[in-house]
């Protein structure tokens, strides 16, 4: 840590909040689009939802199919790498546990690719999107998800940065090993925890 | 080390998703700013001396942090101008009313000062002047793909390299002069050109693009989405688009 930067003294705050992980600040009710590809057209009707790779039912999901499935929510905040975090935000839709669940990952499954329709991937330990911590979502404060941010349906595993809350997710691949996706092969953290500022790969 | 030698950073390959290998990102640096100048009276261009710097590819970006007296600290990403050739760092950045970040360095970044950087960030809006490519920027946007159009010049390829810049007025656009001294294609939504009357980018200011050029579009959320789906009716393939998009939305 250097010192000072001679004439800057920041934004008049109170109390850093404590929801805030190091190094970020409130976008307020902002919600900035940062998406590297074309913005697609998904057809709910066409979409798919599967689980493969090491698991003992490899299972695909239509779209009625899943939201027949037990909603669930989340409630709490997201944290974007680009320094931005949305506080006391809320997203519906299903829990992985029950679908992980249904497709039965094998002992050795430990790692997870998750892939778009627009081919982006970003993988992520399997630990990362159990026990309540991961969703398939298609909401946003109750109104449907927009395109730009990832609508009809993305992935949401917001305890890590965004970038793994894959948008137009389509699959999830179970792997006994981890390989890098689309950001973490182009610099970025292959896991991403924002407590530990895991933005780069080698933090 | 020439850019082009980068681990993973083979720029232009179209399975650029399936490429092996990372892209580098180098650690905090102390910079030097070397040079501050207004261009327009709402950007400021800043040249900067980084240390042990590791090479950048056009296209990439570096992240500012600034730190206040108590600790408290403010990072925001800022895309690279100058070329791998530029022995200095040069970023462009527009003053937002109300920026935390902007606002210091357009008003406050005065030469000799120092500056925390850490970069080059990113590996996928690149490109190394090595295939066709069409570039399409709105207002800042423009900074990464200047960055480009430098460095084809200095690869001696201009010819592989097409740009549309676009901004509401002459005096918006950054790098205006250069861009259109290069054969850029200027697009001004609200003033009139000799070859273009005042109007919002559509069609008929992108090159056909079925041939298959990598199209790269940079600007706010907003002038991103408008461009790149141009591109796809213009006849990009979906594959071939990269984007970036800078900034807030709502
Ligand atoms: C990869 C990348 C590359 C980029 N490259 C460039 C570049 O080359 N040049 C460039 O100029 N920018 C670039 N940007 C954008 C840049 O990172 C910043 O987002 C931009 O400079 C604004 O930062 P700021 O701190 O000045 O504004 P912020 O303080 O973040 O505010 C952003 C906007 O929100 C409003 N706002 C925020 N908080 C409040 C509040 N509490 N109350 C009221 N209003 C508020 C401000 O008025 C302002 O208009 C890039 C972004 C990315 C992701």
């Amino acid at each position: 840590m250097t010192g000072p930067t001679r004439g800057f003294f920041g934004r008049t705050r109170t109390e850093r909040d404590p929801r805030l992980p190091p190094g970020q600040y409130d976008t307020g009710s902002g919600w900035p689009v940062l998406t590297a590809e074309v913005t697609p057209h998904l057809d709910p009707q066409k979409w798919t939802f599967t689980i493969d790779g090491l698991v003992e039912n490899p299972t695909t999901w239509t779209w009625d199919e899943m939201h027949a499935l037990p909603q669930s929510e989340y409630q709490g905040d997201i944290h974007c790498v680009t320094t931005w975090s949305k506080l006391a935000t809320s997203f519906g839709g299903v829990s992985l546990d029950g679908l992980l669940a249904t497709a039965r990952p094998l002992p050795e499954a430990s790692f997870v690719m998750a892939t778009s329709t627009t081919k982006y991937t970003t993988n992520l330990p399997l630990a990362d999107i159990q026990d309540g911590k991961a969703w398939v979502a298609w909401s946003h404060e109750g109104k449907a998800l927009t395109r730009e941010h990832g609508g009809p349906v993305r992935l949401l595993v917001p305890h890590l940065y965004f970038w793994k809350s894959a948008k137009w997710v389509t699959r999830l691949t179970l792997m006994d090993h981890d390989e890098p996706g689309f950001w973490e092969r182009n610099g970025y953290h292959d896991r991403g925890d924002p407590w530990a500022e895991q933005r780069y790969q080698g933090d | 080390m020439p850019a082009s030698s980068l681990p993973g950073a083979t720029a232009g390959s179209d399975a650029a998703i399936l490429r092996p290998g990372r892209a580098p990102a180098g650690g905090w640096r102390t910079a030097t700013v070397r040079e501050v100048a207004h261009p327009t009276p709402r950007t400021a261009m800043i040249r900067l001396d980084v240390p042990a710097r590791v090479d950048h590819l056009p296209g990439q970006h570096y992240v500012v942090r600034l730190t206040a007296p108590d600790g408290y600290t403010a990072s925001r990403s800022y895309s690279v101008a100058s070329p791998p050739s530029d022995p200095l760092i040069e970023l462009l950045v527009e003053r937002l009313d109300d920026g935390e970040v902007s606002g210091f360095l357009a008003d406050v970044l005065a030469p000799g000062d120092t500056l925390e950087v850490r970069g080059p960030i990113g590996g996928w809006f690149v490109w190394d002047a090595d295939r066709p490519a069409v570039a399409v920027g709105g207002g800042t946007g423009v900074v990464p793909l200047v960055a480009m159009l430098r460095h084809a010049r200095d690869r001696g390829r201009p010819e592989l390299f097409t740009m549309v810049a676009a901004a509401g007025r002459w005096a918006d656009l950054p790098y205006a002069e250069e861009l259109a001294a290069a054969g850029a294609r200027i697009v001004l939504s609200r003033e009139d050109r000799p070859e273009r009357p005042a109007g919002r980018i559509g069609l008929d200011d992108l090159p056909d693009l079925t041939a298959g050029p990598t199209v790269f579009v940079c600007g706010s959320a907003a002038f991103a989405e408008a461009a790149s789906s141009l591109a796809v009716r213009a006849g990009a393939d979906e594959d071939s688009v990269r984007v970036e998009r800078f900034g807030p939305s709502g």
